[in-house]
């Protein structure tokens, strides 16, 4: 195979992948546009029924709410997530000591422990706790997560400990250290974790599938899973809740692009 | 370390660990207790090792074993290679447009698991757009059911599954790829190696860490796969592409519920989460280690 040839065969294989990645972009925002009825027959072009599906999917269901609920959720979510993991991975790096190493190691292993193993002790210990249909149940859990420890312990190797050294000698207290100094020089880490952290929460479904039960409670994702689930489901209704659920993570992405990308490499490193 | 430095050091690590071990791995025990478990509901009395025996003659949960095992074999060699393939077309220095071609490949991952399930789901629709298409570049002459046939509805979710991660695990392979220094390549050139033996005698070793932690990432989250089976085939039709993860889910929360049965289930995708990591570790891990 000839050098020319090689490339026309990247390009193509590229092009075609590439457009096999976005189609269903497309496909979800022309459907949005189109009626149920010509959405399953596969009609590729805009229609008309943008605003009575809008309409229709706001007034029948309880979006305008979950979308708010998820948001909510998402957002004190990821503040408490970064927080607590940032404190822990900072800890297991700048105080490294023995008997910290092996906790940190231990910890790692919850990495490997399959959500379905804990969704039946989970929800046993919420409904005891009386905490089912309340948002603390999907928060606390979520407020300390082994990835986000190890990826803030991993990025602490770039903070350079003689600031820490210099501030103690200057009297500032440890956690005067944390939240002056190492907060504000790590802004990109909190970043990236705060990004991987919010999309987690915001497209989460299982565990809100189980601890939501009332519709006024529910997230978006549990909203589009009743959609989808109705005997004849709404297509340009479902396509309007799809496009609205990912606008955030799409936003986030195109924004952040760069950090999003680092911090997910930051994991492998 | 002086006293005061490591009581700070407990101070900060302390809240999650906490957290981890409420949250992760007190679960995780009372789970292995309960499995061995058995009554409805909440009322629970020891039963020794019932519920694993009653695994083995479940049809619902051998049904369960048997697509998600065929999710796992099929689905997680074809991504990996596929997202290997497009990394290395993507590291090529003299291509345009990569950013573009990178962006809209790993666009996918923006989408969350109920969304893209429910898209597909629409995709697939008996007169829908993939059979259209299909069927106007005569691959097939009939539409394909799906959705309602037990073979092509797996497919409809391999390819689904596919579509949303490969993205995700080529931005690893692109970032091991250019931490690769290029002079390695120019000497292997020199000593006359072609494009293959570079791929598989330099990419490819040096990738092996990359691939085995996504492979392993990409096993656990197809042994635990539940947001696309719910939403793309609900399990049907009649347990064909049910999932483990369903089913304990359908144990727990939509029959009258059995979590010492269900916890026994769980306790199936720990073994082999367990073991296949470990497998994997001792095929792919790097011995000096």
């Amino acid at each position: 195979m000839t050098r020319t040839i090689k490339r026309l065969f990247s390009y193509l294989f590229l092009i075609i992948a590439s457009f096999i990645s976005v189609f269903p972009f497309y496909w979800m925002i022309v459907g949005a546009t189109n009626q149920s009825v010509d959405i399953t027959k596969g009609k590729l072009t805009f229609g008309l029924a943008f605003y009575d599906n809008l309409k229709n999917v706001f007034t029948t269901t309880n979006i305008a709410q979950s979308i708010v609920n998820s948001l909510f959720i998402s957002i004190v979510t990821t503040l408490l997530a970064i927080l607590i993991s940032s404190a822990a991975g900072y800890g297991f790096e700048i105080f490294s000591s023995k008997a910290r190493k092996k906790l940190f190691h231990f910890l790692l292993l919850s990495m490997m422990i399959p959500f379905a193993a804990l969704m039946v002790p989970l929800y046993r210990l919420f409904s005891r706790l009386n905490l089912i249909n309340n948002y603390l149940a999907i928060i606390i859990p979520a407020a300390a997560t082994a990835f986000l420890i190890f990826f803030f312990r991993q990025n602490t190797k770039s903070f350079p400990k003689e600031i820490a050294q210099a501030a103690r000698v200057d009297g500032l207290s440890e956690w005067k250290i944390f939240f002056r100094i190492y907060m504000p020089m790590m802004k990109s880490t909190y970043a990236a974790a705060g990004i991987i952290t919010f999309m987690n929460v915001w497209n989460s479904y299982l565990w809100p599938l189980i601890v939501l039960q009332t519709s006024d409670k529910m997230t978006l994702p549990l909203i589009i899973g009743n959609l989808n689930s109705s005997y004849t489901p709404d297509y340009g209704m479902i396509m309007i809740a799809i496009v609205i659920a990912t606008i955030p993570t799409a936003l986030v992405f195109f924004i952040m692009q760069k950090s999003f990308v680092d911090g997910m490499l930051g994991s492998v490193k | 370390m002086n006293k005061k430095e490591n009581r700070s050091g407990w101070g900060f690590v302390s809240i999650a660990a906490i957290c981890i071990l409420i949250f992760s791995f007190y679960p995780m025990l009372q789970s292995l207790i309960t499995s061995f478990q058995s009554g409805m509901g909440v009322n629970l009395q020891f039963a020794g090792t019932t519920n694993y025996k009653r695994l083995f003659t479940d049809p619902q949960f051998l049904a369960a074993l048997k697509n998600t095992v065929t999710y796992l074999i099929v689905q997680v060699p074809i991504m990996t290679i596929l997202a290997l393939f497009i990394a290395v077309l993507l590291n090529d220095n003299q291509l345009k447009f990569k950013g573009l071609f990178r962006t809209a490949i790993f666009l996918p991952c923006v989408t969350s698991l109920v969304a893209y399930s429910v898209l597909f789901k629409s995709l697939f629709a008996q007169d829908g757009i993939f059979n259209q298409f299909l069927m106007t570049l005569r691959i097939i002459q009939q539409p394909i059911q799906w959705i309602t046939d037990p073979f092509w509805a797996k497919v409809a979710i391999i390819i689904a599954v596919t579509w949303r991660w490969t993205g995700y695990n080529m931005i690893f392979y692109l970032s091991a790829l250019q931490n690769i220094d290029p002079s390695i390549y120019e000497a292997a050139e020199l000593d006359g190696a072609t494009g293959f033996t570079k791929f598989f005698r330099i990419t490819a070793p040096l990738l092996k860490p990359i691939i085995l932690f996504t492979t392993i990432m990409s096993t656990n989250g197809t042994l635990q796969i539940f947001d696309e089976i719910v939403n793309l085939t609900n399990g049907g039709p009649a347990n064909a592409t049910l999932s483990i993860s369903q089913y304990i889910y359908n144990l727990c929360f939509k029959y009258t519920p059995n979590f010492g049965y269900a916890a026994a289930v769980s306790y199936s995708i720990v073994v082999m989460v367990g073991l296949l990591s470990f497998i994997q570790f001792k095929v792919g891990g790097d011995k000096n280690d």
